[in-house]
């Protein structure tokens, strides 16, 4: 026994050395022929880094990102792929600033990925953005809504597909000076203490001062805060009119729980929110007007057979974070399908085109050359009244499109004159 | 006006360290008797949580917050039998691992059966709402926690002051090859008091699941604030732990108060100076196991 053991082992000593001799011909055989091999990349498959927080205060809308994205890859793929090349959609979970950018780095440089693609965090996509533009790749950021991003810090690199805050400060705005709720009134804002939570505070001051609301207090929140007993009852002592959050994912749902827990009577408006985090917060707690970029029932063929899609593939309904990956891997493949490829400086300049596409609303979104910024309608929504509703999916009534059918699209976005970006 | 201002957060914090307590206290009983750093109590945090809001679709509000840490105890029994039973005597390093590990397992596992979304918990319109008193707002949820975590300590005291049960945790907290001499086995004390350390958690879970975002993830949210109450009230001091848990509480009201960007930090801030003057914590004792 004991030498059949030896005995093997030497042989196996004997083997793997032959072996080994062998792997060294085979590998100098395949460095050999390697030039053909990559000039045939050409022809294989496109891949697509995407990146997305799926662990943190955003985490639990990193999932739908996910969702969303596979299910154009696959639409896409289905038909064909572009020119018959197939998508890769390699996701990864983009969780803070720091590992955003080294695995950016990674996917360029390691998995050769073509371009990038995804993020909800303003503070991870710019920390993406600067790697792509180091490597000259496209970058477009799906999520993130931070004003700078189309500002300071935009790139000739960096496309962003959802509305910046400037948008969703004016959806919101709109309504409330139609319900006469900004002109003199006094406003508290609770605000998450991160550079898309500073953006938005900038934004909403902005319309405050402009339409003669009272900015009477305001507090920076940190991203990890779960309990806001606390500043619940500062705003209880502040007395506002109006209570204003520009907080950002569980942020929302844990804000808004604790608040219908304590029962406080100042109507609030938030605005920035994700229907997830709104339909995580339950029945009978969330309540005021919000922005939205798109919502599931917003009623065009497009959007419904998206939900429908959606919910026969997932049996959910779909969070506007799952439409955003959809619509813009749709939009990358477009541009893909017209320039012939996933050649960055192509799709740059066919994006700066002003081509337009089908994003599921009523009117077709093209991108601003000058600040890359996905031009397209928002909608503000309103929570029903409490008792109206006994389901989380059915609780938000959608306002009508803005701008409205006869204005320009623009008219709601930040004028380029002002834009500091000089992409 | 000022100081009622100052006092209300002051108030309030007392509260809200009653909620770390339910998940501070398991932590330091288990690593007292065990000698086992649980980096996964948060998972049974969450257990409770997602336990009560899937229960009460079915019994309610009250019978779901009951069975859900009932339910989790006896996950316990497994958990402690399995897993725990075999690092007793081990480097506290693979103990710290396992359960690490199994944290990160349990984290995947809810979101395999309930979904990465969160779901959607609510309190009973009941004991919606809050009721001044004095110049203090109180949320009336809360109170009722404060009531709950008021009669769990004052059990808990009971059972380990002056029951037979009690005392021979106790004693196996300090000398544990004495309590064996004496012929006494701990390993179904050491059961139990791992199904009463998760189940507390389970219960502070089922208790926040109408309050915060029940999602995957919660469990790691709750376990930094945990480790930090334990760390600075001693490790294995029951009232070591109360008083930290209230200090922390009270901490991070006043820094809401003055500075309100800074609460997260605050206690860390404080933390840092405990293990600086008591590298053992506030009331923690030198336990001999553990000094080494």
């Amino acid at each position: 026994m004991n030498n059949d053991d030896l005995k093997t082992k030497s042989g196996f000593g004997t083997v793997s050395r032959r072996s080994a001799l062998k792997m060294g011909v085979g590998l100098a055989a395949v460095s050999a022929i390697g030039m053909p091999t990559i000039l045939r990349a050409q022809e294989g498959p496109i891949r697509i880094g995407h990146l997305t927080p799926m662990t943190g205060f955003l985490g639990t809308l990193g999932q739908w990102a996910v969702e969303g994205i596979q299910m154009a890859a696959e639409e896409i793929n289905a038909a064909g792929g572009i020119k018959g090349r197939m998508l890769e959609v390699s996701s990864e979970d983009s969780i803070n600033p720091e590992s955003a950018a080294t695995k950016a780095q990674r996917l360029l440089e390691r998995d050769k990925v073509d371009f990038l693609m995804g993020e909800i965090s303003s503070a991870s996509a710019l920390a993406i953005s600067e790697v792509a533009t180091r490597n000259k790749k496209l970058f477009m950021a799906l999520g993130p809504r931070s004003d700078v991003l189309r500002g300071d810090r935009c790139s000739p690199y960096m496309f962003c597909t959802d509305i910046p805050n400037t948008v969703m400060v004016n959806a919101v705005g709109s309504a409330l000076k139609r319900d006469g709720m900004v002109d003199g009134k006094k406003f508290f804002t609770i605000t998450s203490d991160y550079v898309f939570g500073h953006d938005l505070l900038a934004a909403a001051k902005n319309f405050l001062s402009a339409n003669g609301g009272e900015l009477i207090g305001d507090e920076l929140v940190a991203t990890d805060v779960t309990d806001f007993s606390a500043f619940i009852l500062k705003i209880r002592q502040a007395r506002p009119d109006v209570v204003c959050l520009n907080l950002a994912g569980n942020q929302v749902t844990n804000f808004v729980k604790q608040y219908a827990e304590f029962g406080l009577p100042f109507p609030t408006v938030g605005f920035n929110l994700n229907t997830a985090d709104a339909w995580a917060a339950g029945v009978g707690n969330l309540a005021g007007t919000w922005p939205t970029v798109w919502y599931d029932t917003l009623q065009t063929p497009g959007s419904q057979a998206f939900v429908k899609a959606f919910q026969t593939k997932y049996g959910k309904t779909p969070e506007n974070h799952a439409w955003i990956e959809y619509i813009a891997l749709k939009i990358a493949a477009q541009a893909m399908t017209e320039t012939g490829g996933a050649n960055t400086a192509d799709m740059v300049s066919y994006f700066e085109s002003g081509a337009k596409f089908d994003i599921l609303k009523d009117r077709p979104a093209y991108f601003r050359a000058a600040d890359h910024q996905l031009i397209q309608e928002a909608y503000p929504f309103a929570v029903k009244p409490s008792g109206s509703y006994s389901d989380v999916h059915d609780m938000m009534q959608l306002g009508a499109a803005v701008p409205g059918p006869n204005e320009p699209l623009e008219a709601i976005y930040p004028s380029t004159d002002m834009a500091t970006c000089k992409a | 006006m000022e100081y009622v201002f100052l006092l209300e957060q002051v108030v309030n914090g007392l509260v809200q360290g009653g909620y770390y307590l339910l998940i501070a206290l398991g932590l330091s009983l288990i690593f007292s008797v065990g000698g086992i750093v649980n980096l996964s109590h948060g998972a049974f945090y969450a257990l409770g949580a997602y336990f009560s809001v899937t229960l009460v679709n079915m019994f309610g509000f009250g019978p779901a917050v009951i069975m859900s840490p009932i339910l989790v105890a006896f996950l316990g029994i497994a958990f402690e039998r399995f897993i725990l039973r075999r690092f007793y005597r081990e480097d506290p390093i693979l103990s710290l691992l396992v359960t690490f590990g199994l944290a990160m397992v349990a984290e995947q596992a809810i979101r395999m059966i309930w979904g990465a979304a969160p779901l959607s918990a609510v309190l009973p319109q009941w004991v919606k709402g809050s009721v001044i008193v004095g110049d203090f707002l109180f949320s009336k949820y809360r109170l009722l926690m404060l009531l709950v975590v008021t009669l769990i300590l004052t059990g808990l005291w009971f059972l380990m002051h002056r029951t037979s049960f009690g005392r021979v945790v106790r004693a196996g907290i300090e000398q544990p090859d004495m309590v064996a001499a004496l012929g006494i086995r701990l390993q179904p004390y050491m059961t139990a008091v791992v199904m009463l350390g998760v189940g507390l958690a389970a219960l502070g879970g089922a208790l926040f699941a109408p309050i915060t975002m029940v999602h995957p993830a919660m469990g790691a949210e709750i376990i930094t604030i945990a480790f930090v109450v334990v760390v600075i009230g001693g490790l294995g001091s029951f009232w070591g732990v109360i008083v930290a848990a209230l200090l922390v509480g009270v901490l991070r009201g006043v820094t809401v108060h003055f500075l309100p960007a800074a609460s997260e930090a605050s206690m860390y801030v404080l933390m840092l100076l405990v293990l600086l003057l008591r590298p053992r914590g506030l009331l923690g004792e030198a336990i001999q196991k553990f000094e080494r």
